[in-house]
């Protein structure tokens, strides 16, 4: 009994300083760090009053969306209205037991971890259709019914995508398949699954509902989509739970194309040690990539997604898992 | 085949990357942002910002209630009374100036035969209480005490061009 209970407190100790802790610190800077790069990109400085360089403007945010009021509109399903914001964030935070950032540095490595993560990152979506739904209001509703439609079509091309990595790497945990990708820079995946590479990275950015792909929040028709009775606490949730999916698509991303915790640099002495650093390195570059869209494109028309997904990627997808399974049998890349 | 080339094409996203390329310009490059209550921008001597009256050097009151200012406010602004003082000039006993109804156009200025209603360029003020918006004589010859050095400045460097 004892040796359970001690065992479930290590547990606990390590999901709250290996992922819990870390996560929400990085979705707050991430959010913070939005602001500066899209403000540098836009010829300003942003925020920089709180604290020095504004580095104190997260904890200000999140103060004041936790003092807020949490307003339920009066025909609005209660139970299910608290509920969605929840139903967002616990598959975000979920889906990182399984990421690891090293050979060791990691909460639990399953055989299953990539079909894990696919379940996971779905799950999120029932939040927000829950969350539109329960408010009661044209606008959230519509923005719940876009944003589903836009992340089951995205899905498919996600899923596709990841086939070809699980093609040649010839497994589905992911530690495993960081190592399929061991050696340098070229024999990383990317390279052999260019397209779906790309294909990954831009479904990632529709299936986090972000900018070119942000049309379930929509500012300038549907005011702020299926978030737009939530305020306080609720919505600062539904923030954490986007920030947190924005970061777990860039850490896949280095993590199934670009080789992890791999050193780029094989065969040369001291850099190229695998380790962490190269995984975090990646990953920022990738959440960087998410604040360079948004600052660059204009968003999609809802007919251009729908097209783009299901016309361009899909049969792009389809075709590369051939190749890929061509690569595979011929022993070019991977087996 | 035109149709062909144009779709691959469209898959190497040279469009989106040149427009990437444009925003990471812009983030290298220095910014505009002026960090407001440290830098300010240069203002004009014409500027038109809160009211003051003048003096002359003696301490003598410069307005003579003309009312030319009252007449061309077009806002309605200015509520002026005036009386004959002891030593037989012509004076006001009241200047009341309703900074909400006040459009900044600056006619009372031009309008004043004396240079004594005149806008110096400060703006930063506020009102905390209701009323507080009517500015009346006493205020704004104090603000006209306080602002005189800069009022004149500006007034001299304008001078040419009248």
């Amino acid at each position: 009994m004892i040796e359970q209970l001690t065992v479930l407190a290590w547990t606990v100790t390590k999901i709250s300083f290996l992922i819990l802790i870390p996560l929400i610190l990085a979705v707050a800077y991430f959010t913070f760090a939005e602001r500066k790069v899209i403000g540098y990109m836009q010829s300003r400085v942003g925020p920089n009053r709180v604290g020095p360089w504004g580095l104190f403007q997260p904890f200000a945010d999140v103060f004041k969306l936790l003092f807020k009021e949490i307003i339920i509109p009066a025909q609005a399903n209660k139970v299910l209205f608290v509920l969605a914001p929840m139903m967002t964030l616990i598959p975000a935070f979920t889906a990182w037991a399984v990421i690891p950032a090293s050979d060791k540095l990691v909460l639990a490595d399953i055989d299953a971890g990539l079909l894990y993560i696919l379940a996971m990152t779905s799950m999120g979506v029932y939040g927000v259709i829950v969350g539109g739904w329960a408010s009661n209001s044209k606008y959230a509703f519509l923005g719940a019914l876009r944003s589903a439609a836009q992340i089951v079509s995205y899905e498919m091309a996600m899923g596709f995508a990841l086939v070809g990595v699980i093609i040649l790497s010839g497994s589905l945990n992911i530690s495993n398949i960081v190592e399929a990708q061991s050696g340098g820079l070229f024999s990383w995946f990317w390279l052999p699954l260019l397209p779906l590479f790309v294909i990954y990275f831009i479904s990632g950015v529709a299936e986090t509902n972000r900018a070119p792909f942000d049309v379930a929040e929509g500012e300038s028709e549907i005011v702020a989509g299926f978030h737009v009775d939530y305020s306080g606490a609720a919505f600062a949730l539904y923030f954490l739970a986007e920030y947190a999916n924005m970061i777990l698509i860039s850490a896949l991303a280095s993590l199934l194309f670009m080789g992890g915790w791999m050193s780029p640099f094989a065969g040369i002495p001291i850099i190229a040690e695998p380790g962490p650093h190269w995984f975090f390195i990646k990953m920022f570059s990738f959440m960087f990539l998410f604040l360079w869209f948004r600052a660059t494109f204009p968003r999609y028309r809802y007919d251009q997604i729908m097209r783009l997904g299901w016309k361009v990627f899909i049969p792009i997808t389809i075709v590369w898992i051939l190749v890929a399974g061509i690569f595979r049998v011929t022993g070019l890349y991977g087996g | 085949m035109q149709a062909i080339r144009q779709y691959f094409h469209s898959l190497m996203l040279l469009e989106l990357f040149k427009g990437l390329n444009v925003t990471f310009r812009y983030f290298h490059q220095p910014k505009f942002t002026l960090s407001y209550p440290e830098e300010k921008t240069p203002k004009s001597p014409r500027y038109r910002g809160l009211h003051a009256l003048r003096r002359y050097p003696n301490g003598e009151e410069r307005c003579i209630a003309c009312k030319l200012c009252e007449a061309v406010c077009p806002a309605l602004a200015i509520t002026i009374d005036s009386t004959q003082r002891e030593d037989g000039t012509r004076r006001t006993t009241r200047y009341d100036i309703d900074m909400f109804k006040c459009i900044y156009c600056g006619f009372c200025e031009e309008s004043c035969p004396v240079d004594s209603i005149v806008e110096t360029s400060f703006t930063d003020y506020h009102f905390e209480e209701r009323g507080e918006h009517i500015v009346d004589k006493q205020q704004l010859l104090a603000l006209g005490d306080r602002f005189e050095e800069q009022i004149a400045a500006d007034r001299a460097k304008d001078a040419p061009y009248r």
